[in-house]
């Protein structure tokens, strides 16, 4: 869904993600950082652009909006796709 | 990748108390609670009997210290677990919660100010967690808190934001209306922009820090407004209620 600015309304925080970044890294990764692996920027986890769903969490570089970390969540468990950098 | 553990505790509703028509503020006792940073949420799991679950996540309204947590949760009309919330849930009644999680969107009196607070709707549960904190602390940070509702009758903590304000200590909060205001009413009546940034909050040279919670389009167009009167980005923290967040 867009709003009249043709931003995505439905893009949520990193930080919301808290609690299945926490059952896959075991630690609060909120605070840590990452860099993006396209453009450089160095951000907290918190404040990645999150975009979720049924089957898990998106979270790209609130930069330039490249993937920077994927959980997938299902009954085998979650699997993640990372691109970027972290630095726990 | 198997999940490890983050235990999901068992929480007992000990009142709820109505806040406006669409929200309530639930009181819980959770025997095993570890405390929490203002700013911080709880992931809530509710459990059909058929096995069917949903889970949210919302905001601690209650500083740390408290016995107990209070989450202040908005009826929305297609939220299968706010509509539980809201209307089923009765003071005795049992249900799950983790937490606290989220360690990026969070204040204490420790990191200094001054602050910016800015809330749409009930993007103010954060806020208030943080300005029950600084009042529990008796600090003087400056705190400056904008708050955007439709109406007079959305306010959330109306009467505890007023006394807090009041105790001249330091925190000044500013309301602003943004679909019909009542009789009297001498603040703003608009959504939130430049000009009313300019007016209410700390300006950039005394680099404060910004919490702005509330809906997606809220938020992004806030941050965005910040940074272009010179606030710098990295003291702008920002959480996103997506696109229901209420009555802003």
């Amino acid at each position: 869904m867009m709003g009249p600015s043709g931003e995505d309304l439905y893009r949520l925080d990193g930080n919301g993600a808290a609690g299945v970044l926490q059952e896959v890294f075991a630690v609060e990764m909120t605070t840590a950082s990452c860099t993006c692996p396209a453009c450089g920027r160095v951000s907290a986890v918190g404040a990645l652009h999150l975009y979720g769903g049924a089957m898990g969490s998106v979270l790209r570089c609130p930069n330039c909006e490249t993937l920077v970390l994927c959980i997938t969540s299902g009954p085998a468990g979650h699997f993640i796709e990372l691109r970027g950098i972290l630095h726990v | 990748m198997r999940a490890s553990p983050i235990p999901w505790l068992s929480a007992e509703v000990q009142e709820i108390v109505p806040e406006t028509p669409r929200v309530k503020t639930i009181r819980l006792a959770v025997p095993t609670w570890r405390g929490h940073l203002p700013g911080q949420h709880v992931d809530v799991r509710l459990t059909a009997e058929d096995g069917y679950q949903a889970q949210r996540s919302y905001s601690i309204a209650s500083p740390p210290g408290e016995d107990g947590i209070a989450l202040t949760v908005e009826r929305l009309e297609d939220g299968e677990v706010s509509t539980f919330l809201t209307g089923e849930l009765r003071a005795g009644d049992r249900i799950e919660l983790r937490g606290p999680l989220g360690g990026y969107f969070t204040w204490t009196v420790e990191q200094g100010g001054p602050l910016a607070l800015v809330a749409g709707g009930s993007g103010v549960v954060p806020l208030m967690a943080m300005a029950r904190h600084r009042a529990a602390q008796a600090s003087r940070i400056p705190m400056h808190l904008l708050c955007s509702w439709r109406t007079a009758d959305d306010v959330i903590y109306r009467d505890e934001l007023a006394r807090l304000a009041g105790r001249g200590d330091g925190l000044k909060l500013t309301h602003t209306l943004t679909r019909s205001a009542p009789a009297g009413w001498r603040g703003y009546t608009r959504r939130i922009d430049r000009e009313m940034l300019l007016e209410v909050l700390t300006g950039p040279d005394a680099r404060p820090l910004a919490y702005v919670c509330g809906p997606t389009s809220m938020v992004e167009s806030t941050a965005t407004l910040l940074v272009s009167l010179g606030h710098a980005p990295e003291r702008i923290l920002t959480e996103r209620f997506g696109p229901t967040g209420g009555s802003s």
